[in-house]
């Protein structure tokens, strides 16, 4: 089981308001992704569930139990830090066993359950290594290992890939969201980058200077989003935005074409992908734009173009940002 | 880019740095050298620094007329004791203070407040005076510092962030200790016990004057202010992520404190405690005024050679010698550890 509820949580620094108020309800095997820019409150968010920050009011419920003022320890949580935040003073054996030892479990228990997710997460060989003779992944790996061992009633992410390079967090993106299926405990992950957040998450909470702007499905957030934010946060490249901001249409639903469409404009410069080319147009009146094309276009700089957008995927917004429904 | 330094300057560095070192090492040198040297040998002036008879007689005599080993037995289990009984004041301190600094201090106490502990602590004051028939004995006066000085003064420490915390406890280090030798001794003293007369609690024959139970609790508090800063920056340097991983894989605060911070901080824990047993080794003040016998440590044992009947610079000399001889050599083979606890947190 693994149900967290959020009423009206805030948290609040003297006189700066990190979250002023968050209400949340996440579900039993539910992987949620916490989104935003940094510094949007996201990490607080995770640390207030996690008992490692004391909130300033509201309440949070675990399973149905409140458990506001209940410690970490308490709270039957596990979290992967950004810093892996490994024991550096005891093995790899040690360092996953550590949670299993505080909460007494006999030793053969221990030995087993260890050797077992020693084996999930392919660190045999280093069972009797310290942290400092690991390499990154191999840490990180190691983090995850003392989360999993001791059936969390869920997991909380703390931007876990983000000093991983490229090449690893892909793998480690995957293997993560295989765990989550194998294991079907509760997820909880912060991260700052979207594509992370799409690519991973059952549900995304999109956070904005400590305000829950939206929360929905991947999907539902790329083709409905309820606001400016929300829009210009999620998708990649980001959401063209035309007249004062009313209007915003993303690069993939724009046709380009040589000899006719709506909007003319002059190509600045393309990035070739190789499946896609994404074109920077410099459209006059309406500022810059990005265009999604195929693989195959081979548009110089300077020449000229024809846009079309597609209306049926248009979104509008209004003076304060929110999204106008037609 | 590299600095670079020239041979000469090189040269005129290490001619300073050894020219100052014999300055500070000359007095040992001339202990050591008229410890071995009869009485009249070592009193003559100008010195035969290498020419005199050697001899090891002030060492036997120096063991016959006084205990050497008690003496030794003594300093030891002030050290120790001391060492110990500081880190476990220290420890959770300097945790705290490291890990979960109070920016902004505590409850702020309003003038009214203060006004409201001053008045309530004369009053007690006086409760205490009217239990004691208004006589104005030890017990009162113990009373009086207790509540005019010492519940306030905490009061007010605890009102404050972690950082004026810090600066105040070292800044009782700046207080001159004969200026708190009266109240101590009184406290030590017997019928110095704050609640001597009250029946209820008959402590009568309490007497902590020249006892391990005065010396050992003496010593951690003298030196508790360097400890817990010397800990402080030790633990600062530990990143409070791992003890936020301890608190989720479920450790209690005692196995976070003891089995995740403890073991990490133990380096700067060892040079903590180096420091520690240094300074109590050669603390002189508070034994030669609060020990005479029981209890006395080694500065005591030095001092006995500094007579009214004159001043046995030879037997004085081997005293020294042996006096400072452990601690010169645990300080030898430790030199490294106590550099680096020395320096640790200076640059950065």
């Amino acid at each position: 089981m693994g149900t967290i509820s959020l009423n009206k949580v805030r948290k609040a620094f003297g006189d700066a308001v990190i979250i002023p108020g968050a209400d949340l309800e996440i579900k039993n095997g539910e992987f949620v992704v916490f989104v935003g820019p940094s510094g949007c409150g996201k990490s607080t968010l995770l640390r207030l569930i996690a008992g490692l920050e004391d909130m300033t009011s509201g309440e949070i419920k675990i399973d149905g139990n409140d458990v506001t003022d209940t410690p970490p320890s308490g709270r039957g949580l596990a979290m992967v830090f950004q810093s892996y935040a490994l024991y550096p003073h005891m093995t790899v054996r040690n360092n996953i066993a550590f949670p299993l030892k505080m909460a007494k479990m006999p030793q053969a228990e221990i030995d087993q359950k260890v050797n077992h997710a020693a084996q999930t997460l392919n660190l045999n060989d280093y069972l009797e290594r310290r942290p400092g003779q690991l390499s990154g992944g191999q840490r990180q790996r190691v983090a995850i290992g003392r989360a999993i061992v001791r059936n969390p009633k869920a997991f909380l992410f703390d931007e876990p890939l983000s000093n991983l390079d490229a090449a690893l967090r892909v793998n480690m993106r995957i293997f993560i969201m295989q765990l989550h299926k194998d294991l079907g405990s509760t997820s909880i992950y912060v991260t700052h980058d979207q594509v992370e957040a799409m690519t991973m998450a059952d549900r995304i909470v999109v956070l904005n200077k400590g305000h829950i702007e939206q929360v929905g499905s991947p999907l539902e957030l790329y083709n409905k989003p309820d606001s400016l934010f929300v829009a210009g946060f999620i998708g990649s490249p980001k959401m063209n935005f035309v007249e004062n901001d009313t209007i915003g249409i993303r690069p993939e639903h724009i046709e380009i074409s040589e000899k006719r469409g709506e909007w003319q404009g002059k190509v600045l410069l393309s990035e070739h992908l190789g499946s896609d080319t994404f074109l920077h147009i410099d459209a006059g009146a309406r500022g810059r734009l990005t265009v999604r094309a195929s693989g195959e276009n081979t548009f110089a700089p300077g020449t000229n173009v024809w846009m079309t957008p597609d209306k049926s995927r248009m979104h509008y917004f209004g003076k304060d940002g929110r999204t106008i429904r037609k | 880019m590299a600095r670079k330094i020239s041979n000469r300057r090189k040269l005129l560095t290490t001619i300073i740095a050894w020219v100052i070192g014999l300055l500070l090492f000359f007095p040992i040198f001339w202990t050591a050298v008229a410890a071995f040297k009869t009485e009249s040998d070592a009193y003559t002036l100008p010195q035969n620094w290498l020419s005199t008879p050697w001899t090891l007689e002030n060492f036997g005599i120096v063991q016959e007329r006084s205990n050497y080993f008690r003496y030794v037995f003594n300093t030891s289990v002030i050290v120790i004791l001391s060492t110990l009984l500081g880190l476990v004041f220290a420890i959770p301190a300097a945790w705290s203070m490291a890990f979960a600094p109070n920016p902004e201090g505590g409850s702020k106490i309003s003038s009214l407040g203060w006004l409201g502990i001053v008045l309530g602590s004369l009053a007690i004051c006086f409760v205490a005076l009217y239990f004691n028939n208004w006589k104005p004995t030890n017990a009162v006066i113990g009373i009086l510092l207790l509540f005019i000085f010492v519940v306030p003064a905490s009061l007010w420490a605890w009102s404050r962030n972690t950082h004026n915390m810090l600066l105040w406890m070292l800044s009782t280090k700046m207080m001159p200790p004969a200026g708190a030798l009266i109240p101590i001794y009184l406290i030590f003293n017997r019928n110095g016990l704050v609640f001597r007369d009250w029946g209820w609690a008959n402590w009568g024959d309490y007497n902590i004057m020249d006892s391990f139970w005065g010396m050992v609790p003496l010593m951690t508090l003298l030196n508790l202010p360097i400890v817990i800063w010397m800990l402080f920056t030790y633990f600062k340097e530990i990143p409070v992520g791992i003890l936020e991983a301890a608190r989720m894989d479920g450790a209690s605060l005692w196995n976070e404190l003891s089995r995740v911070l403890t073991p990490m901080a133990l380096p700067g824990i060892a040079s903590t405690c180096l420091l520690n047993l240094i300074l109590s080794w050669n603390e002189a003040f508070w034994s030669l005024n609060l020990t005479n016998k029981y209890a006395a440590p080694l500065s005591f044992f030095i001092s006995e050679y500094s007579s009214p009947e004159g001043q046995f610079w030879a037997k004085l000399s081997a005293a020294s010698m042996m006096a400072i001889a452990p601690i010169l050599i645990i300080g030898w083979f430790s030199q490294k550890q106590l550099v680096r606890g020395l320096t640790f947190g200076a640059v950065k």
